[in-house]
This record gives structure tokens, C-alpha cells and sequence, in this order.
């Protein structure tokens, strides 16, 4: 292949995976990755440090937009951050000492539950609860706009919020991911803060949280330049038109197909990776 | 400056960052290509690069001399870049709402943030 036709290809490949990632709220790396590892044969680390670009370009193209709906909520954001961060780090760490099969594995287990979640869609939980006496401390609560005026929510259980965002920020430098999925399930069910929040807030979080793993990324020589431009180029415009279009569409059949396709990458990738394909 | 004026701050400096980039990344790209459209490439195996691409004085100097990976590269360090600035920002508007606890909670982000960009110099 020439260097004009892949970066056609993987333009054209990274584009249609923002696109769906932005439609489905799963995010472009969950699908960019193994596109470029099973259609074109790149190898994983290659494909893990290109994604992790693409993610920050995402999280920080969609930030002033989100901002507009005044739903997130920075200080929740940056505190949890520290354990995101912390978390990613280990996990860059971790990608370095892991064999391409494994992480490949590893990719699978997560596609699945991507998968999972496309056909069940995220979990919302109802009603509101008042805060702690830590996230009090912490001043963790907030309010966000419901029919135009402002609700008041509560916060609970920050130290299993702030574990499970360790967990999040390691696999998201693992893996090259945003993992906004874990991140959301955090914040919304065990967390308790209101569904439109964590996501706005996950979604700010993500872009830092990946920064994190980036200068361990870079030393090790998985941003490849030839292959992160046409994938952060592809991804951001890809992420750009779905979320423009997020606001008129019906995506529950989307989601349903959407989350086929992902099974079935999540299968190839497992398998692959104990045959040692991939 | 309330917590929705210094989001709203923050949000604008993520999109022009990320604006900046994408134009910095495409100029390279632009270039890259019309000198080595021909070129085969093969990244089946996973082959570390050298300093120009993996260090933050190589990828400057690279790009500081016209190299279409190097100005692609340094696209991408500017796209790093835009969420550690949000941080920063960040502490000062949290020192402006003289919350204490918070500036706090934002410098121990970007010093982890920066501990790890050290591994790239």
C-alpha cells in the first residue's frame, strides 16, 4: 500500500467511526481501533496510540458545546481527575509491558461490553438523593437546568466513585480508550449525580485523563505520525458531524446494529489474539 | 467569576486548541503527502520511532526545520497540550473564586499531568 492509499483508507475508516461512536455515545476509539487492526492489519500499538489522539480531540472539540447546555460540573470533574490520571499512567505503564495478544484480548473483553451496553443503552437512575457528609466536605454538589430552571442535585459514595475512576483512567490508557462508559456509570449509578451530568462531565474528563497517558505514548513511540494524522483528522470530523446530527435522529435502531458489528469485532479480537493473529 | 463563566472560558480555549491542531496536523499532512504519496508503508509490526518523533525537543527541532512529520507531530503536542492549558486555567479561576481546596485539587492534577509529559523529554 502507499502512504497516499492508507492515509485515504484510514481517513475514510476513522471518519465513519466518529461518526457512529459520537451517535451511539460510545466514543470513536472503541471502534477505530480495531477497524485498523483487523481491516488493515496495523499493529495494536500503533493503532492504541493513534486512538488515544483521536480521543483527545473528540473530548476537547466537544467541550464548549456541552458547556452551552450547562450541565457539567467541574469540580466533580477535577476531582476525580486525580484518580483518572493516576489511573492512566499505570495503565500507559501497563501497555508498554503487555504482549500485543494480550492487550488485543483485553480489547475484546471491553468491546463486549461495549456491545452490551449498545443494546441495553446506558442506565439512567430517577431520582435524587441529597449529598454525604464527604462529598458535603467537598462541595461536590451542584444544580443543572431541568424545563429551564435550575435543580439541585446531591452526591454519595466518592470513595467508590473515585475507585472505579482509577479503574477507568487505567484502562483508558491500557487501551488507548476514552472509556467514558466506566466513567459514566460511575458518576450516574454509583455516584448518583443526575445521567446529563456525568456524561457532559465524563466527557470533559476524558480529554485529560488521556493526556495522562500521553507522554508515556509518545516515549514509546506508539503516536506514529503517518498513522494518528488521517485517525485524529477522520475521528474529529467524524465525531463532529454525529453530534450535529445526535439532535435529529432516532438512534435506537442504530444502537441495535451498531452493537452487532461491535460483537462481532469483540469475537475476531479475542479470537485473533489467542491465535496470535493480531 | 463563578464556576459557569470560567466552564465557559475553558470550553473556548478546548475548541480553539483543538482547532489549532487540526490545522497544524493537516498543514503537515498536506506536505507529508506531496512528498511521499508514493511511498510504501507497512505498519504491521510495531517498529519505535526515533527521537524526532518521540521526544518533545526532537519533534520541535524536527518541525522547527520544515519536516512534514515533524509539523505533524507538532500538531499533536499541541492537541496534548490543550487539556493540561484547561487545567491550568483552571487554577487560576479557581484562585480568583479564592476557593482554596479546589486550586489545590487542580494543581495536583496538572502536576501529575506534567510527571508524565516528563517521560516524553
Amino acid at each position: 500500500m502507499t502512504a497516499l492509499e492508507f492515509t485515504i483508507v484510514v481517513l475514510a475508516l476513522s471518519a465513519l467511526a466518529g461518526f457512529l461512536g459520537a451517535l451511539t455515545g460510545l466514543g470513536g476509539g472503541v471502534v477505530v481501533v480495531p477497524a485498523l487492526t483487523l481491516a488493515l492489519g496495523v499493529d495494536m500499538k500503533y493503532a492504541i496510540g493513534a486512538s488515544l489522539v483521536s480521543v483527545i480531540a473528540t473530548s476537547s472539540g466537544a467541550a464548549a458545546a456541552y458547556v452551552r447546555e450547562g450541565f457539567s460540573n467541574i469540580r466533580i470533574g477535577m476531582f476525580l481527575e486525580i484518580a483518572t490520571t493516576i489511573g492512566a499512567v499505570l495503565g500507559a505503564f501497563l501497555a508498554s509491558r503487555f504482549s500485543t495478544h494480550a492487550l488485543a484480548i483485553v480489547f475484546g473483553l471491553i468491546l463486549l461490553q461495549a456491545a452490551y451496553m449498545s443494546f441495553k443503552g446506558l442506565p439512567e437512575s430517577a431520582e435524587r438523593v441529597a449529598s454525604d457528609a464527604l462529598a458535603t466536605r467537598l462541595r461536590l454538589g451542584g444544580d443543572y437546568p431541568v424545563a429551564g430552571s435550575p435543580q439541585p442535585y446531591g452526591v454519595r459514595n466518592v470513595p467508590a466513585g473515585f475507585a472505579m475512576m482509577f479503574g477507568a483512567g487505567a484502562l483508558s490508557g491500557l487501551l488507548g480508550i476514552g472509556s467514558g462508559a466506566v466513567k459514566v456509570i460511575a458518576m450516574d449509578r454509583v455516584m448518583r449525580i443526575p445521567f446529563k451530568v456525568s456524561t457532559t462531565t465524563s466527557n470533559f474528563m476524558i480529554g485529560v485523563t488521556a493526556a495522562a497517558s500521553a507522554g508515556l505514548y509518545l516515549k514509546h513511540g506508539y503516536i506514529d505520525p503517518q498513522v494518528a494524522m488521517p485517525v485524529m483528522l477522520g475521528v474529529l470530523a467524524g465525531a463532529l458531524v454525529g453530534a450535529k446530527l445526535l439532535m435529529h435522529m432516532r438512534v435506537k435502531t442504530l444502537r441495535m446494529v451498531f452493537g452487532a458489528v461491535i460483537l462481532a469485532l469483540a469475537i475476531e479480537m479475542i479470537v485473533n489474539g489467542i491465535t496470535g493473529k493480531v | 467569576m463563578d464556576d459557569h463563566r470560567l466552564e465557559t472560558i475553558i470550553g473556548r480555549l478546548l475548541q480553539a486548541g483543538v482547532l489549532l491542531a487540526a490545522a497544524v496536523v493537516t498543514i503537515g499532512a498536506v506536505t507529508y503527502l506531496a512528498q511521499h504519496h508514493a511511498d510504501g508503508v507497512d505498519y504491521r509490526h510495531f517498529v519505535a520511532g526515533g527521537p524526532d518523533t518521540s521526544t518533545l525537543n526532537g519533534i520541535v527541532r524536527s518541525a522547527a526545520h520544515f519536516e512534514s512529520l515533524g509539523i505533524i507531530q507538532f500538531g499533536l503536542l499541541l492537541l496534548i497540550a490543550t487539556p493540561v492549558a484547561r487545567v491550568a486555567l483552571a487554577i487560576a479561576g479557581f484562585a480568583l473564586e479564592r476557593d482554596r481546596l479546589y486550586t489545590v485539587v487542580s494543581v495536583v492534577v496538572l502536576l501529575i499531568l506534567l510527571a508524565s509529559l516528563l517521560h516524553a523529554t
